[in-house]
């Protein structure tokens, strides 16, 4: 699913990928951790096909990112830190247009919203009008209505209530069971290391080390 | 591409009809931009009727450049650059369907800026047939060229300012063109003005071949 060995990424002259190995498996829930500026989010965007590879070997869903780093995105899904949406447009608008966008049907976007518990009046509201959380649960709905093969999530717990972030565990687990792979970071590591089968510490853009998790909070 | 374009173009439109920006800021920018005209050259009545077709398309211009900009604001926020990047939306047909609604917004415009002409200095409408080729047609070009140099400043902070800077000197030969058309059409000469309207078709063709081709590569970069 996930081959990088050595895999290098620059932003500017900066190296914020400094040479990282990683692999991950199918139905995977890998989670990075690490400090702040320490390659996590970089990392994602460059899974993404949004950072390219510069140097090291990338592959990712059997497309390699050296040679071409686009054709992956369609088949990814990538929760950031921008929410990715459209403020004067209604969620259930916003939530249809990525639907739409990705190739997915309407029914697609109807169930997600359901799942998300964006039914009902809460879908008529435009975005900018909406709490942190509410965008974010948005966002997630337009992210799983794409039904993506690699989900890579940058801090999927930030802004939700307990009650969302067990909604988002949740699609985690069903997601992994439907056999994509899910590739997370997050500081809200007594969660994320419950809900991660592999931990992958990261600093100063490379890989320190790795380790099983399997739910008993064993961080190597 | 056309199911691309398409729902990016539906999609901006529902944002413009949601957001009203076009109707609160850019109808009432155009129409001051005439009065202004009509304030500036009110003396000679006979001068500001002959005027008339190029005020108009100045007027166009300095407005449509704020319904372009408004068209790449609304991807640049909060991570929807990404998101479209992400998509799966073809980049040729985001750049049609950017085009036909930044287009739509435009016919709009030049409608209220044809009613306002009128009234405000007394202009009467002759050729009718040259007139609506024309704002078809430089409405084409205006919106193709506006799309593509629009995507080009849609990544930097001086987006605001820079897109002017590189879209008006593109677009003179449409302004050129277009007030030629329309001073044909008004004088009751309407043979000498369809030459401008071929020319105003090549220029839309070259760059709806040019944003097919180049909007991908421009985008990646913004």
């Amino acid at each position: 699913m996930v081959h990088l060995r050595g895999a290098v990424a620059l932003l500017g002259r900066f190296p914020a990928l400094a040479g990282v190995d990683l692999d991950v498996d199918r139905r995977r829930i890998v989670l990075l951790r690490g400090a702040n500026g320490a390659g996590k989010t970089t990392l994602l965007r460059a899974l993404a096909g949004l950072v390219p590879i510069s140097a090291g070997e990338a592959i990712v869903l059997g497309v390699d990112l050296r040679v071409d780093h686009k054709s992956v995105r369609p088949r990814v899904g990538l929760l950031a830190h921008g929410a990715g949406l459209y403020d004067e447009l209604s969620v259930a608008d916003n939530v249809r247009f990525w639907t739409l966008a990705a190739g997915a049907v309407l029914a697609d976007a109807e169930s997600a919203m359901a799942r998300l518990g964006l039914d009902g009046r809460l879908s008529d509201v435009s975005v900018g009008r909406l709490s942190t959380g509410q965008r974010r649960r948005t966002s997630l709905a337009c992210l799983i209505a794409r039904r993506p093969e690699l989900w890579l999530l940058d801090e999927p717990h930030a802004g939700l209530d307990k009650e969302g972030r067990d909604v988002v565990d949740e699609l985690v687990r069903d997601a992994a069971d439907a056999g994509a792979t899910i590739i997370l970071s997050s500081h809200e590591l007594d969660r994320a290391i419950d809900l991660a089968d592999e931990i992958v510490t990261l600093g100063g853009g490379v890989a320190l080390d790795d380790s099983g998790a399997g739910g008993d909070g064993h961080v190597a | 591409m056309l199911h691309d374009a398409w729902l990016i173009a539906r999609k901006d439109l529902k944002l413009e009809i949601r957001s009203r920006v076009a109707l609160n800021q850019v109808v009432p920018f155009a129409l001051l931009v005439l009065v202004l005209f009509a304030f500036a050259l009110d003396p000679d009545r006979g001068l500001l009727e002959k005027a008339t077709p190029g005020l108009y398309w100045i007027a166009v211009l300095f407005s449509g450049l704020l319904a372009m900009q408004r068209s790449f604001a609304v991807e640049a926020a909060d991570g929807v650059t990404d998101a479209l990047r992400l998509s799966g939306l073809a980049p040729a047909g985001i750049y049609l369907g950017k085009t036909l609604s930044v287009a739509v917004q435009l016919l709009v415009l030049e409608v209220l800026l044809g009613v306002g002409v009128a009234v405000l200095y007394g202009t009467s409408m002759t050729g009718w047939l040259l007139l609506l080729a024309t704002i078809v047609v430089a409405t084409a070009a205006i919106s193709t060229a506006g799309t593509l140099f629009g995507v080009v400043a849609a990544g930097l902070r001086v987006r605001e300012t820079l897109l002017p800077l590189l879209l008006l000197p593109v677009l003179a030969p449409v302004l050129i063109g277009a007030t030629r058309a329309f001073e044909a059409a008004l004088s009751g000469t309407p043979s000498e003005g369809w030459p401008w309207v071929g020319l105003m078709s090549v220029f839309a063709a070259v760059y709806v071949v040019a944003g097919i081709f180049g909007f991908g590569p421009l985008m990646e970069e913004s």
